[in-house]
């Protein structure tokens, strides 16, 4: 017994070393790419009526899919708490991280992974119910507060009631679903996490309209993907694919009419199709066209957002910050050159 | 017939002696047996040291380093006001790492303390149940073992969790009372009465102290009597009356060195303001209850089961022979059925206190902050050095248990069947 014990977690050692270089050939190999997402949270990662996975970080996932093996459907999605994210990427349980998680030092230098963009500026946001009578996170002292753990949220409410002289319990949970219950049921005054997903949370209460968001952003709270930090080609990849997402929306590439933007005169948008002698997959050892297959299969990141998260949608999110450059906002994409 | 045994029998040791010395040490069975252990143990070491290589090998390649320096980080996370955070005085961003180690410690062993006291006790009464001539006690004892132990503990505990919630209010200015003039409660926990000592505090407890050594010594004293003369004593009555009654002459003498603080319940004012004052009183959580009723009840389930067995391995014949010698019922069980089981019980029931111990971990999922959930958890995440933490979690759970198995076999030792 105990050396059977002890041949698998050697075996699960010997595992995550062969798995930690060369992730595009491991991907490309198992012809499946293993996409961390969350535990179901609305219009980020959630799977849908027929169980197929939707939202902004799915989205992203298929298109790496797509630009890797050409096939937006080749994942295997890995749900996981807010916890257990981390330790799953850097043990090699996933390829990439995409799931609502902040960018912060500590976790791009400490974790052993490296954050590759951000995909949406979020930040963070409180609910309270509206018998509360509290119209400002500033008059919030001696409340509850509820949120889950493993998170940037649980460091900056502290943060913040710290700042403003403030004191607060905090009832930290692994499942977000046992957050929202735990807030449903009256333990906490507060409901608190990034914006967006407060927004969604809201909708999963029995009466979304007893509940209100309060005004304050209390932090800054870049969303985006993640990788291991010890492999450069795929670090380069999971960065440009979210580039060539961005960069499309700004050249008006959609996925609708990718295939006529194809023999486009624009020398930038021939650039990102990868056109004539154009080949920047080369260099990160992917087809030449594989931007084309990304756009092609989720379409750029304005149609992302506003199919998931947008303002048609339940969440109802404007793009506010999350707008392009050119029209405001903070989404720039370095050129593709 | 007699020739043809004679030479199957001197057959093998002549050609074994006739064999070569390797063919010899192949065809000894200890040779052999030394041989595959030998191996085994080679490998095992192999796959060990591949194993911390590889590691060594991710974490350098990863630029992650590998140390404990992490204890002495400020700590700037909140956590629930538990017995850990009592114990500490943690206020996030004045204390370290450590500390917070330390409330996972502490957090984890009252509970299991809280559980193994509690669930010990339970078990021993459905067990009790069970064997009862009474139809009643006896189903009870049967449905609730049978439901209890063949329930998920997870599910349990979210049960329990959800249970709470359902019963008490959740709006804030709301309360119900739980023992009145002493507990209440609404959805952020359990509010009572906290005491507050003074000086001369000390004395009483001394004189607490005194009164249980002394009642110890006079058990000793009255069993060596009745040893020698057959005369029994009231020992139970005097030792209550020792430890009551010492220690509560000495407070009235001492001049009552100890004031109570009661909760102080808010109604009126902003709905924020409302209900019970935070740090005024004494405290449980709601996670604390769920836990503490769901590892309770469902331990004591499986204890229950011991009991019943270890109580059934007695031979009929001992409560026979109780009975004709006159013994009343109660005395035999005392005296002749119960010590006779303890030998069976004891084992079985360490290894319940120990089960009941790392279980008390699930409470990650419900928010109560033990080892795992605020070392393991919120700690590991922000400190990112897995494998330290986790070796520590795992040392400080094997420390635990082994202590736990220490003190049960010494218990074990004293119990069992001394042998003449």
């Amino acid at each position: 017994m105990k050396s059977k014990t002890l041949a698998i977690a050697a075996a699960a050692v010997l595992a995550a070393s062969a798995a930690s270089a060369g992730t595009l050939d491991d991907v490309k190999a198992s012809g499946k790419l293993k996409c961390g997402v969350s535990q179901g949270l609305p219009g980020f990662s959630t799977p849908d009526d027929a169980g197929k996975w939707t939202g902004l970080d799915v989205d992203y996932c298929r298109a790496v899919a797509a630009a890797v093996l050409g096939d937006p459907e080749a994942i295997e999605f890995v749900s996981l708490s807010a916890k257990d994210r981390f330790t799953a990427l850097s043990s090699g349980e996933i390829d990439v991280l995409s799931r609502n998680t902040t960018w912060t030092i500590t976790r791009d230098t400490d974790l052993g992974i490296t954050f590759t963009g951000v995909s949406y500026y979020d930040g963070q946001g409180m609910m309270v119910p509206k018998s509360l009578g509290v119209t400002s996170a500033a008059e919030l002292d001696g409340a509850t507060i509820c949120t889950n753990t493993g998170t940037t949220t649980e460091l900056n409410i502290t943060d913040y009631f710290q700042q403003h002289g403030m004191t607060f319990e905090l009832v930290a949970l692994e499942n977000s679903d046992e957050v929202v219950a735990a807030y449903g049921a009256g333990r906490c005054d507060v409901f608190t996490t990034d914006r967006s997903g407060v927004a969604a949370e809201r909708l999963k209460l029995a009466n979304p309209g007893d509940h209100m968001v309060l005004p304050e952003t209390i932090s800054k709270e870049p969303l985006g993907p993640s990788v291991r930090s010890d492999d450069d080609q795929w670090e380069k990849i999971s960065r440009w694919v979210l580039n060539a997402l961005v960069e499309a929306e700004e050249l008006g590439i959609t996925s609708e009419n990718v295939e006529e933007m194809m023999s486009s005169e624009n020398p930038s948008v021939q650039r990102v199709l990868g056109v004539g002698d154009n080949d920047y997959g080369k260099s990160m050892g992917l087809e030449a066209d594989w931007a084309k297959k990304a756009i092609a299969a989720v379409g750029n990141y304005g149609e992302i957002y506003d199919r998931n998260v947008g303002p048609d949608t339940p969440l109802g999110l404007e793009r506010g910050v999350n707008a392009l450059w050119t029209d405001g906002g903070l989404m720039y994409a370095p050129p593709i050159r | 017939m007699s020739s043809m045994s004679e030479g199957s029998g001197q057959h093998p040791s002549q050609s074994s002696r006739e064999r070569s010395g390797l063919a010899a040490l192949v065809f000894d069975a200890k040779a052999r047996s030394l041989f595959f252990q030998a191996m085994l143990a080679i490998a095992i070491l192999g796959m060990i040291w591949v194993a911390i290589g590889n590691a060594a090998d991710n974490l350098a390649q990863q630029g992650r380093e590998f140390g404990f320096d992490f204890f002495d980080r400020p700590s700037d996370i909140q956590i629930l006001t538990t017995f850990g955070t009592w114990l500490v005085g943690y206020e996030p961003g004045q204390n370290t790492v450590f500390h917070v180690f330390i409330i996972g410690i502490a957090n984890t062993l009252i509970i299991s303390l809280a559980g193994v006291f509690f669930a010990t006790i339970w078990g021993f009464l459905i067990g009790i149940f069970r064997l009862s001539p009474n139809f009643v006690l006896r189903s009870f004892g049967t449905i609730y073992v049978e439901l209890l132990r063949n329930v998920p503990l997870l599910l349990q505990i979210f049960f329990w969790t959800a249970l709470l919630r359902i019963v008490a209010p959740s709006q804030r200015g709301e309360f119900s009372t739980l023992v009145p003039g002493l507990l209440q409660f609404d959805a952020k926990g359990i509010y009572g009465p906290y005491p507050i000592p003074h000086d001369g505090m000390g004395v009483v407890m001394i004189a607490l102290m005194v009164a249980i050594v002394a009642a110890w010594g006079f058990g000793k004293w009255a069993k060596k009597r009745q040893d020698a003369t057959g005369q029994p004593a009231p020992v139970g009555l005097v030792s209550i009356a020792l430890i009551i009654g010492l220690p509560v002459v000495v407070f009235l003498i001492m001049g009552r060195p100890l004031s109570i603080e009661w909760p102080n319940f808010v109604s009126e004012g902003p709905v924020l303001r409302r209900g019970f004052e935070r740090g005024i009183g004494s405290y449980i959580a709601p996670e604390f209850m769920a836990l503490f009723l769901a590892l309770t009840t469902y331990t004591a389930a499986f204890i229950a089961e011991i009991v019943r067995a270890g109580i059934n391995a007695v031979p009929k014949g001992q409560s026979e022979a109780a009975a004709a010698l006159g013994l009343p019922k109660g005395v035999a069980m005392r005296k002749v059925i119960l010590p006779q089981a303890f030998r069976v019980i004891v084992p079985p029931l360490t290894s319940q206190y120990l089960n009941l111990t790392k279980n008390s971990s699930l409470a990650a999922a419900i928010g109560y902050p033990e080892l795992v959930a605020v070392f393991a958890g919120t700690t590991l995440n922000q400190v990112g050095r897995a494998i330290e933490i986790i070796a520590i979690v795992i040392l400080v759970y094997l420390v635990i248990s082994l202590a736990t198995s220490a003190f049960m076999n010494w218990f074990n030792n004293r119990v069992k069947l001394v042998e003449r």
